[in-house]
């Protein structure tokens, strides 16, 4: 169920997940966070995961990297990095390679920075436990590294930052302060959930091409999460796109774009104000997304779906591969912007 | 195209200040934060204007100043013909049926304690003299018209997802029928299809009441839909207005270009390097001399770091730049 | 959107169907082992204290010298008459001890009652109105609170005279400062958000504020604060009683069966056990429940 990518696919993908499952809550009931997720991320690539409210998407990013607690559960048939067995692997083995290797940012940069402490206390804490054994040894050492890592994400003044507590940041510097934390090991894979999200418009464009700029001279791999659609196109290879837990269309980022297959997906692009120049009210999906109480028996966007006929509501669509691109409808569009076809 | 000249703009403000003191201590003389610095504009009824800036430009303390939460410091602001700035508690009793406002967060703008026909009547229980049964009929009515069921009335927000929680925000605003609607952000917190709806409900409520909108955005794109004409701000001025096609087509400000090149597009590459603007938002408390985007603009010449510029006319839109002729040749 | 931890709040909200309603408060507290035998300890005390006159063998009043200092039943010269033997006057002490808890109960439930009354409002006031306001009901706070409590009862009850009901309304004074600070943090966590502005826009004011839009959002807190101060109550009610500022003989409050029977605690001890004991059980009931209604009414600690 994998596609084919656009790098040089090497033999064995960095980060293969294969019918990734969540679940919360009872297990009579649960509610399923993530179903059937099939993702893979080659060394140096960039994947955009595109999705709503309730699509899954962050909660399969924390899944992968087992921040995720019980009682919730999870599920895969496969799920490694770098060859490791994530789903079997013991504590101690997860904690060497997470926050290594596998790193993550999220979205509120204040949030997720300790208000107790200094940025040099956070960032030397990395690198205590997975930097260099010099790094490791010396306080010195871990400073000066510290340092080299906030010049490294173009804050100038490093020196009087090292020492400032996150409260005496603008969001814009406390996002590049989160992402000197995460490369600060050269992660293989880095997870990027809604980096610029909380971010002025200005300041969003600096730090995506930060991201751009040290995946690009790290050759790292990195998954990009988030809701704006234009963010993902510019800045990935390959995109995924979600709809209540589960994928329903991925592949290369121009061409998704371009011709979308999946109704949802034109349906997003539609929605656009950009794509409605002119028109006095913009195409707007009808419907919400279900829940945990009213999932449809059959495809999930059935409700909500233009082309939905009867075999859509009973029969749920299995993903279907073609020329790199996977759909997971009954009645992938054919035509670039076939529209009420 | 403004409507007939003798009818008086709906709400119109003149070299409009807000300052506001800030405590630095018993002995250290107090700082002024400048938040908005003498911004002129002025908006018709059944209009849409849009206010675009980043944090720190002045729009939510300009939300709080035309839905008199608080009096500005100096200079006018007129909402239907009465002065803000010196009317006193019952002329301000008078507009509050006028005006009323829509937030970002849908979580945190409706009571969590209070039943959706609560929350719809209670601006009518408030202003009106209108008997229970009548007030939950204009309820049922508005959530009607917003696209909710009425078997929804006895609920609570939280049972309600970020987009119904915004219609209900809209359809409460709208509970008094008020000549002009301040919408801070209202879209910004909801998803692409949810958002579409939403502003499809806001253009269909306009067409249908002919509410004014004073709306507050970063988004470029939602703007380019809604307004007729725009307000560009930056640390509390105005650096750049007019009507939307024109500033679309042709950006005159530096920071409106910069916005502008910074928004994501589908259609295009990422911005090229010396096209992200660099440095971040200048502090309110220290603002920079002279112009207050020269620390970050591309084309800064001495006399932008010496002098603030003035918002000058440059063809039909208004911009203030010193190189304004220069840059838009 | 979201960040990570809370994209998962986020779906375990959404999952369990709210985010905050009463029912779901009331979910996590049946959760709670410890909150569940609190109530029922609750239950029990009501009970009794609702049928003394039924349940109770005999009067709690009632004299019966020749049968003094009759020890319990379960031990050998105990009798079935007198199940946990009678004190020093040859009152049953099952009887009073059933009877006392009406009065705790009571003194309990008027105490907490009359803190609230008074200070709620004081300190919706002192956050919604701000500045002296503010700072005056603050400071007398600071004031009352500056004293231990014990002490400030006894001040009071020095100046009403002593007496079950001026205990009480010691008592209510004593938790007064808890309840306005109670209050006034909560009003100041709220009235900064968006909803409280908008009830302003909406020409809300200053009463239709307090009372309509920020108590209603207030008042979890101060539920497990009043659950916590009926234990109090009762403890201080007791240590007055012990006083002999609070119930006066032959009232069977439990502080003063105490205070009676030191002098016995030697050769009768039950006359001093069980009162100590039952008072135990009460406060330990109370805040059991109070323990389990913050954490079902915090969603902060819920997990």
């Amino acid at each position: 169920m994998t596609a084919a990518t656009t790098t040089t696919r090497t033999p064995d993908p960095l980060l293969q997940i294969d019918a990734l499952r969540v679940e919360f809550g009872p297990a009579a009931s649960p509610l399923v966070a993530v179903d059937d997720l099939a993702l893979h991320v080659d060394e140096g690539e960039v994947v955009g995961v595109v999705g709503e409210s309730g699509s899954g998407k962050s909660v399969a990013a924390l899944a992968t990297m087992g921040l995720v607690d019980p009682p919730a559960r999870i599920a895969a048939r496969r799920l490694r990095f770098a060859g490791v067995d994530l789903l079997a692997v013991g504590e101690r083995e997860r904690r060497a390679l997470v926050g290594k290797d596998l790193a993550m940012i999220f979205q509120d940069p204040l949030a997720s920075l300790n208000p107790c402490f200094t940025v040099a206390f956070q960032l030397t804490e990395v690198l205590r436990a997975h930097g260099s054994s010099a790094e490791r040894a010396s306080a010195r050492a871990r400073r000066e590294r510290a340092l080299q890592l906030l010049r490294q994400v173009g804050i100038a003044d490093a020196e009087a930052r090292l020492d400032a507590y996150p409260h005496q940041l603008s969001g814009g510097m406390a996002q590049r302060v989160m992402i000197a934390m995460a490369v600060a090991c050269r992660p293989r894979l880095l997870i990027a959930d809604e980096p610029t999200t909380a971010l002025d418009v200005t300041v969003q464009a600096q730090i995506l091409d930060l991201l751009m700029q040290l995946q690009a001279r790290e050759r790292m791999a990195m998954i990009l999460i988030s809701h704006d659609l234009a963010l993902v196109a510019q800045a990935a290879h390959r995109v995924v796109v979600m709809y209540a837990g589960r994928i329903v269309e991925a592949g290369p980022a121009a061409a998704l774009f371009d011709a979308p297959r999946h109704p949802y997906t034109r349906a997003l692009l539609d929605a656009l104000p950009e794509h409605n120049v002119g028109r006095a009210r913009l195409q707007a999906l009808p419907g919400v997304v279900p829940g945990r109480d009213d999932r449809p028996r059959g495809c999930l966007l059935s409700p909500r779906c233009a082309h939905a006929v009867q075999r859509c509501r009973d029969v749920d669509p299995a993903v279907l591969c073609a020329d790199g691109r996977e759909v997971r409808c009954h009645f992938p569009l054919a035509r670039p912007g076939a529209n009420d076809a | 195209m403004p409507e007939a000249a003798s009818q008086a703009p709906l709400l119109q403000a003149q070299g409009l200040v807000r300052h506001y003191a800030v405590s630095r201590g018993w002995l250290a003389p107090k700082a002024v934060v400048r938040a908005l610095d003498g911004i002129s504009f002025t908006l018709e009824s059944g209009r849409t204007l849009a206010v675009v800036g980043e944090s720190g430009c002045g729009k939510s303390t300009l939300a709080r100043l035309v839905t008199m939460i608080e009096r500005p410091t100096a200079g006018t602001l007129t909402l239907g013909g009465v002065e803000l700035a010196t009317a006193g508690p019952r002329e301000r009793r008078a507009l509050r049926p006028q005006v009323s406002m829509v937030f970002q967060n849908p979580y945190a703008q409706l009571n969590p304690r209070k039943t959706i026909a609560a929350l719809l009547a209670e601006p009518l229980a408030i202003n009106t003299t209108l008997a229970a049964g009548e007030r939950r009929d204009a309820a049922l009515a508005m959530m009607a018209r917003v696209g909710l069921r009425p078997d929804q009335a006895g609920r609570y927000p939280h049972m309600f997802s970020g987009g119904q929680r915004q219609r209900i925000a809209i359809a409460r605003a709208l509970m008094l029928s008020p000549r002009l609607v301040v919408a801070d952000e209202p879209v910004s917190a909801l998803d692409v299809s949810v958002q579409a709806q939403v502003l499809n409900l806001l253009m269909d409520l306009q067409r249908d009441t002919a509410v004014a909108y004073l709306f507050i955005s970063h988004n470029l794109h939602v703007v380019r839909h809604i307004a007729e004409r725009i307000l560009v701000m930056y640390l509390g001025r105005v650096v750049e207005s007019g009507a939307r096609d024109r500033i679309f087509a042709r950006p005159a400000h530096p920071y409106t270009r910069a916005l502008l090149a910074a928004t994501p597009r589908l259609d295009a590459a990422r911005p090229g390097p010396g096209s992200i603007v660099r440095g971040e938002l200048p502090s309110p408390l220290a603002p920079p001399r002279g112009c207050a985007f020269h620390a970050r603009c591309p084309h800064a010449v001495e006399r932008c770091r010496a002098e603030p510029p003035a918002l000058q006319p440059l063809d039909d839109q208004q911009v203030a730049c010193h190189l304004a002729l220069e840059l838009n040749r | 959107m979201s960040d990570g931890a809370s994209a998962i709040e986020d779906v375990q909200a959404a999952g369990t169907g709210a985010g905050g309603s009463w029912h779901e408060a009331w979910n996590a507290f049946r959760a709670g082992r410890g909150a569940l035998v609190g109530m029922a300890i609750i239950a029990t005390l009501l009970l009794a204290a609702l049928g003394a006159d039924l349940i109770a063998p005999h009067s709690p009043i009632e004299q019966a010298r020749d049968a003094a200092l009759t020890p319990p039943a379960w031990r050998a010269d105990g009798t079935r008459a007198y199940l946990l033997g009678t004190d020093e006057l040859g009152r049953d002490m099952l009887s009073r001890l059933i009877h006392g808890t009406r009065l705790s109960l009571a003194i309990g439930f008027v105490s907490v009652a009359l803190s609230l009354l008074v200070g709620v409002p004081l300190g919706l006031v002192a956050g919604t109105f701000g500045g002296w306001t503010q700072v005056a009901v603050m400071r007398l706070m600071d004031v009352m609170l500056a004293l231990p409590s014990l002490l400030l009862a006894i001040a009071v009850v020095a100046i009403l005279g002593p007496g079950l009901a001026n205990a009480t309304i010691a008592i209510a004074i004593v938790l007064l400062p808890h309840m306005v600070r109670l209050t006034r943090a909560a009003v100041l966590e709220e009235i900064a958000k968006d909803y409280v502005t908008s009830s302003r826009i909406a020409g809300a004011g200053p009463w239709r504020l307090m009372f309509s839009t920020l108590l209603p959002n207030c008042v979890a807190p101060l539920i497990v604060q009043s659950t916590l101060g009926f234990s109090s109550a009762i403890l201080d009610a007791a240590a007055l009683g012990f006083l002999g500022l609070g119930a006066q003989p032959p009232t069977p409050e439990w502080g003063s069966m105490l205070a009676g029977a030191l002098e016995f605690i030697q050769r009768a001890p039950w006359v001093v056990t069980e009162p100590g004991l039952a008072i135990l059980v009460t406060v330990l009931g109370f805040n059991l429940m109070g323990d389990g209604l913050r954490d079902a009414l915090d969603p902060r600690l819920r997990r």
